[in-house]
């Protein structure tokens, strides 16, 4: 840092390249505490990188380096929770007419949204869970109805769980 | 962007850094925040004409031991919140003790005078200007320090508006204190401890903000 404040570029560089490591992986660690996302925590990598690059006159070279970038780092971490919160605050409680006001065909939509991963997966998947997870069929009834055993109707369910459980975290934005 | 290539932007261009830009700042703030302070003092409610005679000079050297002491701690305090990662709470804390000092001394003194005298003791001369002005005066200072802030990085927003709203209202009391008819103890530490309250209080709440970054 001390050669970074003296303008010499590599040095500070590697710096950053080196911090960004440790910011993520406090990022991440606390975020995905909270049940959110990685790209957020990438996001306020980038945030607290900024805050340590415009602020960085406030460093003392006569002081340890780490509480420093720490603090700058949790400043930023509780800042962005602080900001995300207060947008769910924002939503105005007297808009209690607006629940019912409004009618929304999602849930079709998301079992569309299922119709169309079932089709990525194999058809003796898809026929299995079709039986028992949406028509609710029991084990024996899909069984007797598709014609395959007992257990390879539950192992074809459970595969099948599995592999839309992947898709659906493929799809999602990492 | 991915963050590797938002690195080599950061640091595609490193300029030098000066050492010691934060203290500079506050200082520069510190002197414009004075300077407007008193500017105004002068102009709108003037110099008190009897300002060193008799037991007003010596009050004066109380009011203004009590001002400028709550300054040159605040003063301390602000410059740690302005520095990430350097413990200030302690100094925040230390902020009490001239408040403590003026309010035994006032509470003494109404206690020893006679019941007939504590209601002038008390209220004094002008007791509502100096709750007015006090405040008033202290607006271009915390304008000041609130602008060196924003420079620096302070990480706790609501502990650095107090801080900045202590050391401003400080400054505002020292600017009145030339003015201040008030000739009492009680006077002093109600009149000029209250209005010192308040700007912290709502330093305090205009911190997060005013200060964020």
């Amino acid at each position: 840092m001390v050669e970074g404040l003296k303008g010499d570029a590599p040095a500070y560089k590697a710096l950053l390249s080196k911090l960004s490591g440790h910011l993520r992986a406090y990022f991440r660690g606390r975020l995905v505490r909270m049940g959110r996302g990685v790209v957020e925590a990438e996001d306020l990598v980038q945030e607290a990188l900024i805050g340590l690059h415009t602020r960085r006159h406030t460093y003392d070279p006569s002081q340890p380096f780490t509480p420093w970038a720490y603090a700058i780092a949790r400043y930023k971490l509780l800042d962005h929770l602080r900001r995300t919160k207060v947008s769910f605050r924002g939503l105005p409680i007297e808009d209690a007419e607006e629940l019912i006001a409004h009618d929304d065909l999602s849930e079709a939509e998301s079992a569309f949204d299922l119709q169309n991963l079932l089709t990525r997966i194999s058809p003796k998947m898809r026929q299995a869970i079709q039986y028992v997870k949406l028509d609710g069929l029991s084990v024996s009834e899909a069984a007797a109805r598709s014609g395959m055993s007992e257990s390879a109707i539950k192992v074809s369910v459970h595969r099948g769980m599995k592999a839309l459980a992947l898709l659906i975290a493929k799809g999602k934005p990492t | 962007m991915k963050t590797s290539r938002f690195i080599e932007l950061l640091s595609a261009d490193v300029q030098p850094v000066r050492r010691g830009t934060v203290g500079k700042t506050l200082v520069l703030a510190l002197v414009i925040g004075a300077a407007a302070a008193f500017g105004l003092m002068l102009v709108t409610v003037g110099l008190r004409p009897d300002l060193f005679e008799g037991t007003g000079s010596m009050l004066l050297a109380i009011k203004l031991l009590f001002t400028m002491s709550l300054i040159g701690i605040g003063t301390l305090f602000v410059v740690a919140a302005s520095h990430p990662g350097r413990n200030a709470r302690r100094r925040l804390a230390l902020t009490i003790l001239p408040f403590l000092a003026i309010a035994s001394l006032g509470l003494g003194a109404i206690l020893l005078a006679t019941p007939m005298n504590r209601h002038d003791m008390v209220f004094g001369q002008e007791w509502l200007t100096c709750l007015v002005c006090i405040p008033l005066l202290a607006i271009a200072p915390f304008a000041a320090l609130i602008w060196a802030l924003r420079k620096a990085a302070p990480t706790d927003l609501r502990r650095a508006g107090a801080g900045a709203g202590l050391v401003a209202a400080a400054l505002g009391a020292t600017a009145y204190a030339f003015h201040c008819p008030g000739d009492s103890l009680p006077f002093i530490a109600i009149w000029y401890g209250l209005p010192i309250l308040l700007w912290t209080l709502l330093g305090a709440m205009l911190g997060p903000r005013l200060l964020r970054w």
